[in-house]
Protein backbone atom coordinates (compact mmCIF):
# COMPACT_ATOMS: atom_id res chain seq x y z
CA UNK A 1 0.00 0.00 0.00
CA UNK A 2 1.18 3.30 -1.09
CA UNK A 3 0.93 6.46 1.32
CA UNK A 4 0.91 9.82 0.04
CA UNK A 5 3.96 11.70 -0.05
CA UNK A 6 5.01 14.01 3.02
CA UNK A 7 4.47 17.05 2.31
CA UNK A 8 7.25 20.28 2.52
CA UNK A 9 6.30 22.30 5.44
CA UNK A 10 6.80 26.03 5.68
CA UNK A 11 7.22 27.83 8.34
CA UNK A 12 5.88 31.37 9.17
CA UNK A 13 6.95 33.91 11.25
CA UNK A 14 3.38 32.98 13.10
CA UNK A 15 4.42 29.35 13.58
CA UNK A 16 7.01 30.24 16.68
CA UNK A 17 4.81 32.81 18.69
CA UNK A 18 3.25 31.22 21.30
CA UNK A 19 -0.52 31.62 22.89
CA UNK A 20 0.66 33.82 25.53
CA UNK A 21 0.54 37.57 24.33
CA UNK A 22 3.57 39.99 26.09
CA UNK A 23 3.41 41.95 29.05
CA UNK A 24 6.05 44.57 28.16
CA UNK A 25 5.38 47.78 28.24
CA UNK A 26 2.90 49.47 25.55
CA UNK A 27 5.62 51.01 23.05
CA UNK A 28 8.15 48.51 24.36
CA UNK A 29 11.39 47.93 21.87
CA UNK A 30 10.93 43.77 23.10
CA UNK A 31 7.85 43.35 21.04
CA UNK A 32 9.50 44.43 18.14
CA UNK A 33 12.67 41.91 18.72
CA UNK A 34 10.38 39.22 19.09
CA UNK A 35 9.23 39.95 15.85
CA UNK A 36 12.82 39.21 14.63
CA UNK A 37 13.55 36.51 16.45
CA UNK A 38 10.29 34.83 15.02
CA UNK A 39 10.79 36.65 10.94
CA UNK A 40 14.79 35.04 11.39
CA UNK A 41 13.41 31.80 12.70
CA UNK A 42 11.15 31.37 9.54
CA UNK A 43 14.00 32.78 7.21
CA UNK A 44 16.16 29.77 8.26
CA UNK A 45 12.87 26.86 8.36
CA UNK A 46 13.73 26.08 11.56
CA UNK A 47 11.84 23.15 13.37
CA UNK A 48 10.47 24.95 16.50
CA UNK A 49 11.09 21.36 18.17
CA UNK A 50 14.85 21.82 17.27
CA UNK A 51 15.17 25.28 18.54
CA UNK A 52 15.73 26.54 22.07
CA UNK A 53 15.22 29.95 23.28
CA UNK A 54 17.04 30.46 26.81
CA UNK A 55 16.90 33.22 28.95
CA UNK A 56 17.82 34.98 32.26
CA UNK A 57 15.83 37.09 34.25
CA UNK A 58 14.24 40.50 33.46
CA UNK A 59 11.57 42.10 31.03
CA UNK A 60 13.29 40.96 27.87
CA UNK A 61 14.16 37.47 29.42
CA UNK A 62 10.48 37.23 29.26
CA UNK A 63 11.16 36.45 25.34
CA UNK A 64 10.93 32.18 25.72
CA UNK A 65 7.76 32.51 27.12
CA UNK A 66 6.81 34.17 23.57
CA UNK A 67 7.84 31.73 20.85
CA UNK A 68 7.23 28.38 20.45
CA UNK A 69 9.98 26.97 21.08
CA UNK A 70 11.29 24.92 23.74
CA UNK A 71 12.50 27.54 26.02
CA UNK A 72 14.16 27.81 29.46
CA UNK A 73 13.77 30.91 31.59
CA UNK A 74 16.92 30.51 33.99
CA UNK A 75 18.31 31.93 36.25
CA UNK A 76 19.31 36.04 36.87
CA UNK A 77 23.06 36.38 34.43
CA UNK A 78 23.14 32.66 34.04
CA UNK A 79 21.40 32.17 30.44
CA UNK A 80 24.84 31.85 29.06
CA UNK A 81 25.60 28.77 31.37
CA UNK A 82 22.37 27.00 30.53
CA UNK A 83 22.62 27.91 26.64
CA UNK A 84 26.02 26.65 26.34
CA UNK A 85 25.43 23.30 28.35
CA UNK A 86 21.89 22.47 26.51
CA UNK A 87 24.57 23.13 23.00
CA UNK A 88 27.70 20.95 24.39
CA UNK A 89 24.69 18.24 25.35
CA UNK A 90 22.59 18.85 22.00
CA UNK A 91 24.39 19.90 19.55
CA UNK A 92 21.89 19.28 17.04
CA UNK A 93 20.11 22.30 18.13
CA UNK A 94 20.22 25.80 17.75
CA UNK A 95 19.98 27.58 20.88
CA UNK A 96 19.41 31.19 21.25
CA UNK A 97 20.34 32.88 24.36
CA UNK A 98 18.48 36.13 24.93
CA UNK A 99 18.42 38.65 28.12
CA UNK A 100 18.74 42.28 28.49
CA UNK A 101 21.67 44.70 29.54
CA UNK A 102 21.84 43.78 33.09
CA UNK A 103 21.00 40.45 33.10
CA UNK A 104 24.03 39.77 30.49
CA UNK A 105 26.45 42.51 31.75
CA UNK A 106 26.14 42.61 35.29
CA UNK A 107 24.85 39.78 37.58
CA UNK A 108 26.05 37.47 34.26
CA UNK A 109 29.01 39.65 33.29
CA UNK A 110 31.60 36.55 33.71
CA UNK A 111 29.71 34.32 32.00
CA UNK A 112 29.15 36.34 28.88
CA UNK A 113 33.14 36.63 28.42
CA UNK A 114 33.67 33.21 29.32
CA UNK A 115 31.18 32.26 26.50
CA UNK A 116 32.50 34.71 24.13
CA UNK A 117 36.08 32.72 24.66
CA UNK A 118 34.44 29.14 24.59
CA UNK A 119 32.96 30.13 21.31
CA UNK A 120 30.29 27.60 21.19
CA UNK A 121 28.07 27.64 18.69
CA UNK A 122 25.38 29.46 19.70
CA UNK A 123 23.64 32.97 19.39
CA UNK A 124 23.41 35.52 22.16
CA UNK A 125 21.26 38.47 21.72
CA UNK A 126 20.94 41.11 24.60
CA UNK A 127 18.20 43.77 24.76
CA UNK A 128 19.99 46.55 25.99
CA UNK A 129 18.06 49.81 26.99
CA UNK A 130 20.39 50.98 29.56
CA UNK A 131 18.44 50.61 32.65
CA UNK A 132 17.44 47.88 34.63
CA UNK A 133 12.96 48.42 33.94
CA UNK A 134 11.19 45.24 35.60
CA UNK A 135 13.04 46.77 38.77
CA UNK A 136 11.98 50.44 38.26
CA UNK A 137 14.71 51.76 36.35
CA UNK A 138 18.20 51.85 38.08
CA UNK A 139 21.07 52.20 36.37
CA UNK A 140 22.30 49.08 34.67
CA UNK A 141 26.41 48.76 33.16
CA UNK A 142 25.15 50.57 30.16
CA UNK A 143 23.44 53.28 31.98
CA UNK A 144 25.45 56.75 30.81
CA UNK A 145 27.16 58.27 33.56
CA UNK A 146 25.46 61.49 33.65
CA UNK A 147 21.94 60.02 33.69
CA UNK A 148 19.93 61.62 36.59
CA UNK A 149 16.69 59.29 37.89
CA UNK A 150 15.30 59.33 41.62
CA UNK A 151 17.28 56.23 41.71
CA UNK A 152 20.54 57.84 40.59
CA UNK A 153 20.88 61.43 42.28
CA UNK A 154 23.30 63.05 40.47
CA UNK A 155 23.85 60.59 37.87
CA UNK A 156 26.05 57.23 39.00
CA UNK A 157 29.84 58.68 37.49
CA UNK A 158 30.17 55.24 36.56
CA UNK A 159 32.10 54.44 33.40
CA UNK A 160 29.65 52.96 31.06
CA UNK A 161 30.68 49.09 29.81
CA UNK A 162 31.34 48.61 26.41
CA UNK A 163 29.83 45.12 25.13
CA UNK A 164 30.51 44.78 21.62
CA UNK A 165 34.48 45.53 22.56
CA UNK A 166 34.50 43.28 25.22
CA UNK A 167 33.20 40.29 23.49
CA UNK A 168 35.89 41.36 20.45
CA UNK A 169 38.34 41.36 22.74
CA UNK A 170 37.39 38.33 24.68
CA UNK A 171 37.11 35.77 21.19
CA UNK A 172 33.55 36.11 20.18
CA UNK A 173 33.27 34.79 16.52
CA UNK A 174 30.31 37.06 15.62
CA UNK A 175 29.66 40.42 16.80
CA UNK A 176 26.99 42.82 15.22
CA UNK A 177 24.75 46.06 16.90
CA UNK A 178 20.78 46.19 15.58
CA UNK A 179 18.08 48.29 16.16
CA UNK A 180 14.45 47.14 17.84
CA UNK A 181 12.63 49.93 15.40
CA UNK A 182 14.16 47.90 12.84
CA UNK A 183 12.31 44.31 12.67
CA UNK A 184 13.34 43.28 9.42
CA UNK A 185 17.06 44.36 9.55
CA UNK A 186 17.31 42.81 12.75
CA UNK A 187 15.62 39.50 11.79
CA UNK A 188 18.17 39.58 8.77
CA UNK A 189 21.24 39.97 11.39
CA UNK A 190 19.82 37.29 13.88
CA UNK A 191 19.47 34.43 10.95
CA UNK A 192 23.07 35.73 9.82
CA UNK A 193 24.19 35.01 13.24
CA UNK A 194 22.55 31.97 13.35
CA UNK A 195 24.27 30.35 10.46
CA UNK A 196 27.57 31.76 11.69
CA UNK A 197 29.49 28.92 13.48
CA UNK A 198 30.59 29.65 17.02
CA UNK A 199 29.64 32.21 19.86
CA UNK A 200 27.50 35.27 17.93
CA UNK A 201 26.79 38.08 20.17
CA UNK A 202 24.18 40.87 18.74
CA UNK A 203 23.75 43.99 21.07
CA UNK A 204 20.65 45.34 20.01
CA UNK A 205 19.36 48.61 20.84
CA UNK A 206 15.81 48.09 22.24
CA UNK A 207 14.07 51.45 24.03
CA UNK A 208 12.22 50.85 27.30
CA UNK A 209 9.44 53.81 26.88
CA UNK A 210 8.63 54.07 30.65
CA UNK A 211 11.82 54.07 32.44
CA UNK A 212 13.92 55.93 29.52
CA UNK A 213 11.18 57.43 27.40
CA UNK A 214 13.93 59.96 25.88
CA UNK A 215 14.89 56.51 23.89
CA UNK A 216 11.85 56.79 21.59
CA UNK A 217 14.22 59.48 19.65
CA UNK A 218 16.36 56.58 18.93
CA UNK A 219 15.01 55.98 15.71
CA UNK A 220 16.27 59.34 14.73
CA UNK A 221 20.04 59.03 15.71
CA UNK A 222 20.71 55.15 14.46
CA UNK A 223 22.41 54.52 10.96
CA UNK A 224 23.48 51.96 9.59
CA UNK A 225 27.58 51.37 9.54
CA UNK A 226 29.19 52.88 6.45
CA UNK A 227 31.87 50.49 6.46
CA UNK A 228 31.32 46.34 5.77
CA UNK A 229 32.79 43.95 8.46
CA UNK A 230 35.62 43.13 8.71
CA UNK A 231 37.62 39.81 10.34
CA UNK A 232 40.51 41.65 12.13
CA UNK A 233 39.03 41.81 15.70
CA UNK A 234 41.80 44.86 16.59
CA UNK A 235 40.15 46.81 13.61
CA UNK A 236 36.46 46.23 14.58
CA UNK A 237 36.90 47.06 18.36
CA UNK A 238 39.18 50.42 17.26
CA UNK A 239 35.89 51.10 15.09
CA UNK A 240 33.60 50.42 17.36
CA UNK A 241 35.49 52.12 20.48
CA UNK A 242 35.06 55.73 18.17
CA UNK A 243 31.42 55.23 16.99
CA UNK A 244 29.16 57.03 17.95
CA UNK A 245 26.82 54.16 20.16
CA UNK A 246 24.31 53.92 17.76
CA UNK A 247 26.12 53.14 13.98
CA UNK A 248 24.60 49.58 13.43
CA UNK A 249 25.19 46.52 11.14
CA UNK A 250 27.72 43.42 11.02
CA UNK A 251 30.91 44.86 13.08
CA UNK A 252 33.16 41.37 12.74
CA UNK A 253 32.93 38.02 11.57
CA UNK A 254 35.74 35.44 12.63
CA UNK A 255 36.56 32.28 11.13
CA UNK A 256 37.37 30.67 14.86
CA UNK A 257 36.31 26.89 14.56
CA UNK A 258 33.79 26.63 17.31
CA UNK A 259 34.24 24.78 20.44
CA UNK A 260 33.78 21.28 20.19
CA UNK A 261 33.31 18.57 23.04
CA UNK A 262 35.20 15.90 23.83
CA UNK A 263 34.10 12.80 21.64
CA UNK A 264 32.88 9.56 23.45
CA UNK A 265 31.21 7.76 26.53
CA UNK A 266 31.22 9.64 29.51
CA UNK A 267 33.57 7.90 31.83
CA UNK A 268 31.62 7.92 34.79
CA UNK A 269 27.89 6.56 35.37
CA UNK A 270 25.52 9.42 36.99
CA UNK A 271 24.70 7.00 39.69
CA UNK A 272 28.83 7.08 40.25
CA UNK A 273 28.41 10.63 40.55
CA UNK A 274 25.98 11.08 43.10
CA UNK A 275 27.80 8.94 44.90
CA UNK A 276 30.53 11.38 45.32
CA UNK A 277 28.42 14.10 45.96
CA UNK A 278 26.64 11.92 49.07
CA UNK A 279 27.39 13.43 52.39
CA UNK B 1 26.90 21.97 14.94
CA UNK B 2 23.20 23.02 13.42
CA UNK B 3 22.57 22.36 10.08
CA UNK B 4 21.73 25.73 9.83
CA UNK B 5 25.24 26.94 10.32
CA UNK B 6 26.40 24.70 8.07
CA UNK B 7 24.66 26.55 4.91
CA UNK B 8 27.14 29.38 3.45
CA UNK B 9 27.85 32.93 4.71
CA UNK B 10 26.20 35.60 2.93
CA UNK B 11 27.12 38.97 2.17
CA UNK B 12 27.02 41.67 5.24
CA UNK B 13 23.55 42.97 5.72
CA UNK B 14 23.06 46.34 4.01
CA UNK B 15 20.71 48.52 6.36
CA UNK B 16 18.46 50.74 5.38
CA UNK B 17 18.11 53.44 8.31
CA UNK B 18 18.29 56.67 7.33
CA UNK B 19 21.44 58.60 8.28
CA UNK B 20 20.96 60.96 10.73
CA UNK B 21 23.73 63.44 12.99
CA UNK B 22 23.66 62.02 16.49
CA UNK B 23 22.28 64.20 19.08
CA UNK B 24 23.41 64.56 23.03
CA UNK B 25 21.58 61.57 25.51
CA UNK B 26 19.50 63.21 27.77
CA UNK B 27 20.53 63.76 31.30
CA UNK B 28 17.90 64.26 33.37
CA UNK B 29 14.71 61.45 33.16
CA UNK B 30 12.06 63.54 31.49
CA UNK B 31 8.61 63.61 33.49
CA UNK B 32 6.93 62.15 30.48
CA UNK B 33 7.07 62.17 26.94
CA UNK B 34 3.92 63.43 25.15
CA UNK B 35 2.47 60.87 22.35
CA UNK B 36 2.86 61.91 19.18
CA UNK B 37 2.85 60.01 16.24
CA UNK B 38 7.30 60.11 14.79
CA UNK B 39 7.29 57.45 13.12
CA UNK B 40 9.73 57.56 9.92
CA UNK B 41 8.67 59.91 7.43
CA UNK B 42 9.41 57.53 4.60
CA UNK B 43 6.88 56.25 2.38
CA UNK B 44 8.12 56.36 -0.53
CA UNK B 45 8.95 53.33 -3.29
CA UNK B 46 10.90 50.40 -2.74
CA UNK B 47 14.34 50.61 -3.76
CA UNK B 48 13.58 48.33 -6.79
CA UNK B 49 11.92 49.29 -9.72
CA UNK B 50 8.24 47.34 -9.88
CA UNK B 51 8.28 46.05 -13.46
CA UNK B 52 4.76 44.00 -13.28
CA UNK B 53 0.61 44.32 -12.08
CA UNK B 54 2.16 40.59 -10.36
CA UNK B 55 5.09 42.54 -8.26
CA UNK B 56 3.24 45.68 -7.91
CA UNK B 57 -0.10 43.84 -6.06
CA UNK B 58 2.30 41.43 -4.54
CA UNK B 59 3.77 44.75 -3.07
CA UNK B 60 0.18 45.91 -2.04
CA UNK B 61 -0.72 42.47 -0.39
CA UNK B 62 2.15 42.99 1.79
CA UNK B 63 1.97 46.62 3.05
CA UNK B 64 -1.75 45.43 3.58
CA UNK B 65 -0.58 42.15 5.83
CA UNK B 66 2.13 43.63 7.62
CA UNK B 67 -0.34 46.65 8.89
CA UNK B 68 -2.84 43.45 10.06
CA UNK B 69 -0.56 41.96 11.78
CA UNK B 70 1.14 45.11 13.61
CA UNK B 71 -2.64 46.48 14.72
CA UNK B 72 -2.93 42.75 16.53
CA UNK B 73 0.06 43.07 17.94
CA UNK B 74 -0.92 46.73 19.37
CA UNK B 75 -4.40 45.14 20.20
CA UNK B 76 -3.05 42.48 22.27
CA UNK B 77 -0.71 44.89 24.16
CA UNK B 78 -3.61 47.07 24.67
CA UNK B 79 -5.90 44.38 26.01
CA UNK B 80 -2.98 42.94 28.23
CA UNK B 81 -2.74 46.70 29.70
CA UNK B 82 -6.50 46.84 30.29
CA UNK B 83 -6.97 49.76 27.50
CA UNK B 84 -9.86 47.94 26.37
CA UNK B 85 -10.97 50.13 23.98
CA UNK B 86 -8.10 51.67 22.15
CA UNK B 87 -7.45 47.59 21.65
CA UNK B 88 -10.86 47.12 20.44
CA UNK B 89 -10.32 49.91 17.56
CA UNK B 90 -6.86 48.58 17.12
CA UNK B 91 -8.55 44.98 16.31
CA UNK B 92 -10.71 46.85 14.14
CA UNK B 93 -8.12 48.54 12.27
CA UNK B 94 -6.75 45.13 11.89
CA UNK B 95 -9.60 43.42 10.58
CA UNK B 96 -9.79 46.40 7.66
CA UNK B 97 -6.49 45.89 6.91
CA UNK B 98 -6.94 42.32 6.72
CA UNK B 99 -10.25 42.70 4.31
CA UNK B 100 -7.81 44.78 1.91
CA UNK B 101 -5.18 42.19 1.47
CA UNK B 102 -7.91 39.25 1.10
CA UNK B 103 -8.73 41.44 -1.42
CA UNK B 104 -5.88 41.71 -3.41
CA UNK B 105 -5.71 38.39 -3.17
CA UNK B 106 -9.22 37.80 -4.51
CA UNK B 107 -8.70 40.38 -7.26
CA UNK B 108 -5.19 38.75 -8.75
CA UNK B 109 -7.24 35.47 -8.22
CA UNK B 110 -4.40 33.94 -5.58
CA UNK B 111 -5.31 31.17 -3.68
CA UNK B 112 -2.08 31.76 -1.12
CA UNK B 113 0.03 34.65 0.30
CA UNK B 114 2.73 35.95 -2.75
CA UNK B 115 5.96 35.15 -1.86
CA UNK B 116 8.61 37.82 -1.03
CA UNK B 117 11.18 38.61 -3.62
CA UNK B 118 14.17 36.91 -3.12
CA UNK B 119 16.20 40.00 -1.86
CA UNK B 120 12.68 40.26 0.54
CA UNK B 121 10.26 43.06 0.77
CA UNK B 122 12.17 46.68 0.08
CA UNK B 123 10.72 49.37 1.06
CA UNK B 124 12.62 52.68 1.61
CA UNK B 125 11.61 52.96 5.25
CA UNK B 126 12.26 50.23 7.33
CA UNK B 127 9.12 48.13 7.14
CA UNK B 128 6.24 48.67 4.68
CA UNK B 129 4.51 52.32 4.41
CA UNK B 130 1.38 51.23 6.73
CA UNK B 131 3.13 49.36 9.19
CA UNK B 132 3.14 51.72 12.49
CA UNK B 133 5.74 51.17 15.08
CA UNK B 134 5.83 49.77 18.23
CA UNK B 135 7.06 53.21 20.38
CA UNK B 136 4.00 54.63 18.32
CA UNK B 137 1.73 53.15 21.41
CA UNK B 138 1.66 54.18 25.15
CA UNK B 139 -0.54 52.65 27.95
CA UNK B 140 -2.81 55.50 28.33
CA UNK B 141 -3.53 56.41 24.79
CA UNK B 142 -6.93 56.63 23.54
CA UNK B 143 -9.06 56.41 20.62
CA UNK B 144 -8.21 59.43 18.58
CA UNK B 145 -4.39 58.59 19.21
CA UNK B 146 -4.75 55.29 17.40
CA UNK B 147 -6.75 57.01 14.65
CA UNK B 148 -3.85 59.26 14.38
CA UNK B 149 -1.37 56.51 14.01
CA UNK B 150 -3.60 55.04 11.10
CA UNK B 151 -4.33 58.13 9.19
CA UNK B 152 -0.41 59.07 9.28
CA UNK B 153 0.04 55.01 8.09
CA UNK B 154 -2.57 55.57 5.52
CA UNK B 155 -0.98 58.62 4.03
CA UNK B 156 2.02 56.73 4.06
CA UNK B 157 0.84 54.10 1.79
CA UNK B 158 -1.19 57.14 -0.51
CA UNK B 159 2.36 58.15 -1.06
CA UNK B 160 3.76 54.72 -1.49
CA UNK B 161 1.61 54.26 -4.79
CA UNK B 162 1.58 57.76 -5.62
CA UNK B 163 5.66 57.57 -6.30
CA UNK B 164 5.01 54.48 -7.72
CA UNK B 165 3.38 56.01 -10.20
CA UNK B 166 5.90 58.55 -11.13
CA UNK B 167 8.35 55.33 -11.46
CA UNK B 168 6.28 52.91 -13.04
CA UNK B 169 7.80 51.65 -16.39
CA UNK B 170 4.63 50.99 -18.05
CA UNK B 171 1.14 52.27 -18.35
CA UNK B 172 -0.21 49.00 -17.41
CA UNK B 173 1.41 49.17 -14.09
CA UNK B 174 1.20 52.90 -13.80
CA UNK B 175 -2.82 52.71 -14.21
CA UNK B 176 -2.62 49.62 -11.69
CA UNK B 177 -0.82 52.48 -9.21
CA UNK B 178 -3.52 55.06 -9.93
CA UNK B 179 -6.12 52.97 -8.66
CA UNK B 180 -3.90 52.24 -5.63
CA UNK B 181 -3.27 55.77 -5.09
CA UNK B 182 -7.03 56.43 -5.42
CA UNK B 183 -8.00 53.39 -2.62
CA UNK B 184 -5.57 54.92 -0.38
CA UNK B 185 -6.77 58.47 -1.08
CA UNK B 186 -10.38 57.10 -0.22
CA UNK B 187 -8.78 55.38 3.01
CA UNK B 188 -7.49 58.73 3.97
CA UNK B 189 -10.49 60.04 3.58
CA UNK B 190 -12.53 57.51 5.61
CA UNK B 191 -9.74 57.74 8.89
CA UNK B 192 -9.92 61.84 8.67
CA UNK B 193 -14.10 61.35 9.11
CA UNK B 194 -13.56 58.80 11.80
CA UNK B 195 -11.13 60.90 13.81
CA UNK B 196 -13.52 63.86 13.30
CA UNK B 197 -16.53 62.20 15.39
CA UNK B 198 -13.82 60.99 17.91
CA UNK B 199 -13.48 62.92 20.84
CA UNK B 200 -9.67 64.90 21.43
CA UNK B 201 -8.13 63.91 24.65
CA UNK B 202 -7.66 66.26 27.39
CA UNK B 203 -4.20 67.96 27.93
CA UNK B 204 -3.69 65.68 31.14
CA UNK B 205 -5.07 62.13 29.14
CA UNK B 206 -1.39 60.83 30.27
CA UNK B 207 -1.45 61.66 34.03
CA UNK B 208 -1.19 58.36 35.88
CA UNK B 209 -1.84 58.86 39.72
CA UNK B 210 -0.18 55.57 39.85
CA UNK B 211 2.43 55.64 37.65
CA UNK B 212 4.81 52.83 37.39
CA UNK B 213 8.18 55.06 36.72
CA UNK B 214 9.09 55.15 40.49
CA UNK B 215 10.20 53.23 43.35
CA UNK B 216 8.93 56.37 45.98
Amino acid sequence: MSTAPAQAVTWTPQDYKSDYKPIWCPGCGDYSVLSSVTKAFAALQLKPEDTVVVSGIGCSSRIPAYTSCYGFHGVHGRSLVAGTGLKIARPELTVVVAGGDGDGYSIGGNHFLHACRRNVDITYIVMDNHVYGMTKGQPSPTTEPDWVSKLSPGGTGVRTFHPLVIALAAGANFVARAFAGDPNGTAEMIAEAIRTPGFSFIEILSPCVTFRPEQREWKKVVHPASVQWTDDPARAARRVMTDDGFNVGVLYKGIRPPYQPPVGKARKRVADLEKEFAI
Amino acid sequence: MSPAKKKARRAPVTKKVVRKPATATRKVAPKRTPLKVVSTPAAASPASPIGSIDALMAYAFALEAEASERYSEFADAMETHNNREVAELFRKLARIENLHAEHILEEMGWSTAPPPPSSGWRWQGLEGPETAEHTDLHYLMQPYHALQIALHNERRAEAFFADLVKKAPSGKVRDAAKEMVAEETEHVRLVEEWLKRTPKPDSDWAVDLDPPRWAD
